[in-house]
């Protein structure tokens, strides 16, 4: 089944062009990796897809709903899908509890104790359950991640969004957060992200996507684009990457 | 002699020396090495140096202040005229008075500036076409009353309003000091909030959204918190700026510590009064700066982890 699919989009800043005539699609359950140069547009289609940013044109379906469509709740429409930025992102005046539990209080509308317990069991989840008072400024950037991953799974998501989130993290504490995601992943999740480490790419993806001058370049199971690419393009880049 | 040497170098050859020998001695028996202690000495020499001359060049200033005042011709005359201490004592229960009124002023203007004031800064921030009128009326509010001399602002109110004649508006010189102070004030404060709105970082924004809060419930729970903090310092100063202020009402003849001690002068044309007022609003600010210097600094503290 499609959950998700991208037709079309158009994506500009002004007379700057990032994305050309995106199209994609995503199966439920399957996790698709967005790679390609910097200012190729994997982050800003992750935004487009969260409706952050406005497309110029096309269309982007969810689970049947044109969420492109003026006339949806663009609200209602991102509390279906949940997101992780590169910095984290959490809120630094609320615990990290507070953090979690936002989301269900102020959005979902239940109930505090509720809530706690939902964004507890979902910290406990994530390994943070003794986390759960302290401020965000007081975790490594590892945990900040878990966290902003916690708060997003809580509104039980159809769909991840995840933007470079191992790009601001010290190499050590990468893994904390890539292993986190491959156990979403094992549990069904569906999930569209980038990112420049392409051994997880390999390990975790269904379809690899190369993105280049707005568009798909090329795409397919991991094994084929990262090991043995048809596109010129494509082997350039992974060659950079590689060194 | 190098400027430089004064300035301890942590990340200096001598301060790796330092730390292997200490860690090497243990963290209980570590003991200041010779060039530690050379060091240490000179710093010593260096800061007592330093407050002798700025001790010696306060003193020899404050001597020749004194000096120049009392030895000019007219100091008898001004001492009695203002420091007279008879007249301090006499004058002193009037005008502490007539300061617990502008204490009053300040705390009721003070509330109803902070929220008049955040409304102002949250309609001028409001986004997208809907919002126009709104940031239309608030950018206007500010310009006007931003721009408009506050005595003018009291002048006009306390002596305007009052002449129209109108049934159900009061007449209260106290009523209309104070609403010129709320519109004044409530300009300036409108745009220190903005200033604090402006400055939480748009990924805040982006994360609140992403997870389906709407535009309003961004500002209110993720937006406003953070802005309001990072601008406690910059309101507490408007603060002591008003607590000041308040006493510009006595132009409309409200007794305050300052007509209160214009009254007093009255008497005997003894200026003294003046001066007690001057010191007890002194008294009343420098609390509040000192709190103000505390909270800036408590914020700075906090600031530095840096979560942007």
């Amino acid at each position: 089944m499609t959950l998700l699919s991208v037709r079309h989009v158009r994506k500009s800043f002004g007379a700057h062009v990032v994305l050309e005539d995106l199209t994609m699609s995503v199966e439920a359950g399957q996790c698709v990796v967005l790679i390609g140069p910097s200012g190729s547009g994997k982050s800003t289609i992750l935004r487009c897809l969260n409706l952050l940013e406005q497309v110029d044109d096309g269309q982007i379906v969810l689970s049947g709903d044109d969420i492109t469509d003026p006339r949806v709740n663009a609200d209602a429409v991102r509390a279906r899908i949940g997101m992780v930025f590169q910095a984290y992102n959490l809120f630094p005046h609320m615990s990290v509890l507070d953090n979690v539990t936002l989301a269900p209080r102020r959005v979902h509308g239940i109930p505090a104790a509720q809530a706690r317990e939902k964004a507890m069991a979902m910290l406990e989840r994530v390994g943070l359950a003794d986390k759960a008072r302290a401020r965000p400024d007081d975790l490594s950037g590892g945990q900040q991640q878990r966290v902003a991953i916690a708060r997003a799974l809580v509104n039980g998501p159809e769909l991840m969004l995840l933007d470079e989130v191992t790009s601001a993290l010290d190499p050590e504490l990468v893994g904390e957060v890539l292993d986190l995601l491959v156990e979403l992943k094992s549990e069904g999740m569906t999930m569209v992200l980038n990112t420049h480490e392409m051994g997880f790419a390999r390990e975790v993806a269904d379809t690899v996507c190369f993105l280049h001058d707005g568009r798909v370049h090329e795409s397919g199971a991991p094994a084929q684009v990262l090991g043995d690419p048809v596109q010129p393009r494509t082997r350039e880049f992974l060659r950079r990457v590689h060194g | 002699m190098t400027t430089g040497t004064d300035t301890p170098d942590p990340d200096g050859r001598g301060g790796s020396v330092l730390r292997a020998g200490s860690r090497l001695a243990g963290p209980q028996g570590w003991a200041p090495s010779a060039l530690e202690r050379e060091r240490a000495a000179y710093r010593k020499r260096r800061s007592v140096r330093s407050l002798t001359v700025s001790a010696l060049s306060t003193a020899v200033v404050a001597a020749v202040l004194v000096v120049l005042v009392t030895s000019a011709p007219g100091w008898p005359a001004v001492r009695h005229a203002y420091f007279s201490w008879d007249k301090a004592v006499a004058s002193f229960p009037a005008v502490l008075d007539g300061l617990w009124l502008n204490i009053r002023i300040m705390a009721v203007c003070g509330v109803i500036i902070a929220v008049l004031g955040l409304l102002i800064a949250v309609g001028r921030t409001l986004r997208g076409p809907v919002a126009f009128p709104v940031r239309v009326l608030c950018t206007g509010y500010v310009d006007l009353f931003r721009g408009l001399p506050l005595l003018l602002v009291l002048l006009l109110l306390g002596y305007g309003m009052p002449a129209l004649r109108l049934t159900g508006v009061p007449n209260s010189p106290l009523f209309w000091g104070g609403m010129a102070l709320v519109l004044s004030y409530s300009a300036y404060v409108a745009e220190v909030f903005r200033a604090g709105i402006e400055s939480v970082h748009p990924s805040q924004r982006a994360a609140a959204r992403s997870l389906g809060l709407t535009y309003g419930k961004t500002l209110r729970h993720v937006v406003l918190p953070q802005a309001v903090r990072r601008v406690v310092p910059p309101l507490m100063n408007d603060l002591v700026s008003l607590q000041k202020d308040s006493g510009l009402v006595s132009i409309l003849g409200v007794v305050d510590a300052i007509r209160a001690a214009q009254i007093e002068t009255a008497i005997d044309f003894n200026y003294t009064p003046y001066v007690v007022a001057g010191l007890l609003f002194i008294c009343l600010t420098i609390p509040m700066a000192r709190l103000t210097d505390w909270v800036a600094r408590r914020q700075g503290f906090q600031g530095a982890g840096g979560h942007l």
